[in-house]
């Protein structure tokens, strides 16, 4: 409780003096509004429901980007964990396409979907396939070989392998891939539409700033700051609790 | 021999990738207009270099990432050493860091573009800003992790506390740090592509973004490909840099 009280000081202080510096007219309140303005524009497009639709289009899209690279990159990294050879194989590829900054497909997908969340959503797969991938593979590569080898010489095939022992003793390292994805997902989705996709708060800031509502702007922004906060703690929790089993099993 | 045939191998899984993209299309099994071959998109790069209307775009937007990310660093690095040397700063200002940082970077651009217009100052400045974050809390933990009795030998000694700063606790913290900007220097292409994109500012992220609004796919790809290097130099350097400069650490505390 302590410890939140020192770490309100700091913003508290921040807001104060900004509100001091508009009132004494130090500050242009055509670029900075005021604390108050702000909070207000944030009640008023809550209430609204602005917010909150802006709000569905961005995670609707990084979720659709973050669940396609989920499947896609728990699939490629199983198979690559396991298999030595298709890993040698295709390291120069993966290595070729990883370091191509996600938001240089934005054209790309800006011609093949055109506007809409799909567009989004495509590149934010881009983004999240990567991080998902790597951790899978050192997840699959860190399995006990035991219990591997039990599946071997029971004779599982390699998709039952994969299903039944592989994916499931690497669950806990992949969860963790797919928190950061997470957090990934909601970044570039925003980012895609400040950059091109007309829609969601990412594209609610741009139009407040242009239209010259900048109490608007500043209050999207904090509602952004919000959201992602409470999405990641959201997504702590709910890994802790599916995990427990996992955490529990360690600790004996 | 082992390392050589692996080599091979990975080298021809990708030819066999690329000619598998040129045969799609090729046979235009995907329209032509939204996925041009290989050779197209590669001489259409060709025509840049040979016309020299690649450099200019290419250099101002690497001045823009190295400029944004050179000043993250210093301020990151400085700041986060202030804020580890007091409990009292750390108290105060940690929790304000870590409600911005997973915000998105790129959002700063709104604000910025409303405080400083649509300037190179204005590029800079959000890549200087949103880059910060790993760069600071890299600094405040590696200068928070570094050993009591090392700062007490250095007191002893009866080293002035800057010399202490730079002698004992950069080093120390140098590896966090780095990892810190390594992350940053990926963060500093990614938004300087967007800023560019929405500043229309020449630069690479305004070429592509304007080829695609004329329906110029090769340009596109040609485009994603100088992109591409230009990501994997970066962190190459940045690699190298980090190599060269911790060769000093025992290869055990790695990690």
């Amino acid at each position: 409780m302590r410890r939140v009280a020192i770490g309100m000081i700091f913003p508290l202080a921040v807001t104060a003096l900004w509100e001091l510096a508009a009132w004494a007219g130090a500050v242009s309140g055509d670029s900075f509004s005021r604390p108050v303005l702000v909070a207000a524009a944030l009640v008023a497009a809550v209430a609204d429901g602005t917010l909150l639709r802006q709000t569905a289009e961005t995670f609707v899209s990084a979720i659709i980007g973050l669940a396609i690279a989920t499947v896609l990159a728990v699939a490629a990294g199983a198979v690559l964990g396991l298999s030595r050879t298709l890993e040698r194989l295709t390291v120069l590829t993966v290595e070729a396409l990883r370091p191509i900054p996600s938001v240089a497909l934005i054209p790309v997908a800006l011609l093949i979907f055109g506007f809409g969340q799909n567009m989004t959503g495509s590149v934010v797969a881009f983004a999240c396939f990567w991080p998902i991938l790597i951790v899978t593979i050192s997840s699959v590569r860190g399995i006990d070989p035991r219990l591997i080898e039990v599946g071997r010489m029971m004779g599982l095939p390699l998709a039952k392998r994969i299903r039944k022992l592989a994916l499931p003793a690497a669950l806990p390292g992949i969860m963790v891939g797919i928190r950061i994805a997470a957090g990934i997902a909601i970044v570039v989705a925003v980012t895609v539409e400040i950059a091109a996709n007309p829609r969601g708060l990412g594209h609610g800031m741009i139009v407040a700033q242009q239209s010259l509502h900048p109490d608007l702007m500043w209050a999207t922004l904090l509602w952004l700051g919000l959201v992602g906060w409470i999405a990641n703690w959201g997504l702590l929790r709910l890994e802790r609790r599916w995990l427990r089993w996992f955490w529990a099993q360690r600790e004996a | 021999m082992r390392r050589l045939a692996s080599a091979a191998s990975s080298v021809a899984f990708l030819t066999a990738v690329i000619a598998a993209w040129w045969l799609v299309a090729e046979t235009k099994l995907i329209n032509p207009m939204f996925l041009p071959g290989p050779q197209r998109a590669l001489a259409t790069l060709w025509g840049w270099i040979d016309s020299g209307e690649l450099w200019d775009p290419l250099g101002k937007t690497v001045w823009r990432l190295f400029a944004g990310w050179l000043v993250a660093s210093a301020i990151g690095i400085a700041l986060g050493a202030a804020i580890a040397s007091s409990a009292r700063a750390r108290e105060l200002l940690e929790p304000t860091a870590e409600f911005l940082r997973p915000l998105p970077a790129s959002a700063l651009l709104p604000p910025a573009v409303l405080l400083l217009g649509l300037t190179d100052t204005m590029i800079v400045t959000v890549i200087a800003f949103g880059t910060v974050w790993p760069i600071l809390l890299g600094s405040i933990h590696g200068f928070k992790a570094i050993d009591p009795r090392l700062i007490e030998v250095a007191r002893m000694l009866r080293f002035p506390p800057l010399a202490r700063a730079f002698k004992f606790q950069l080093p120390n913290a140098l590896p966090e740090i780095f990892a810190g900007m390594r992350v940053s220097l990926a963060l500093a292409l990614i938004l300087t592509v967007v800023a560019e994109m929405l500043s229309s500012q020449p630069g690479l992220g305004h070429m592509v973004l304007v080829a695609a609004r004329a329906f110029r796919s090769a340009d596109i790809f040609a485009g994603i490909f100088v992109l591409g290097v230009l990501g994997f130099l970066t962190n190459s350097l940045m690699q190298y840099l980090e190599a060269y400069l911790l060769r000093w650490r025992p290869a055990h505390s790695e990690g």
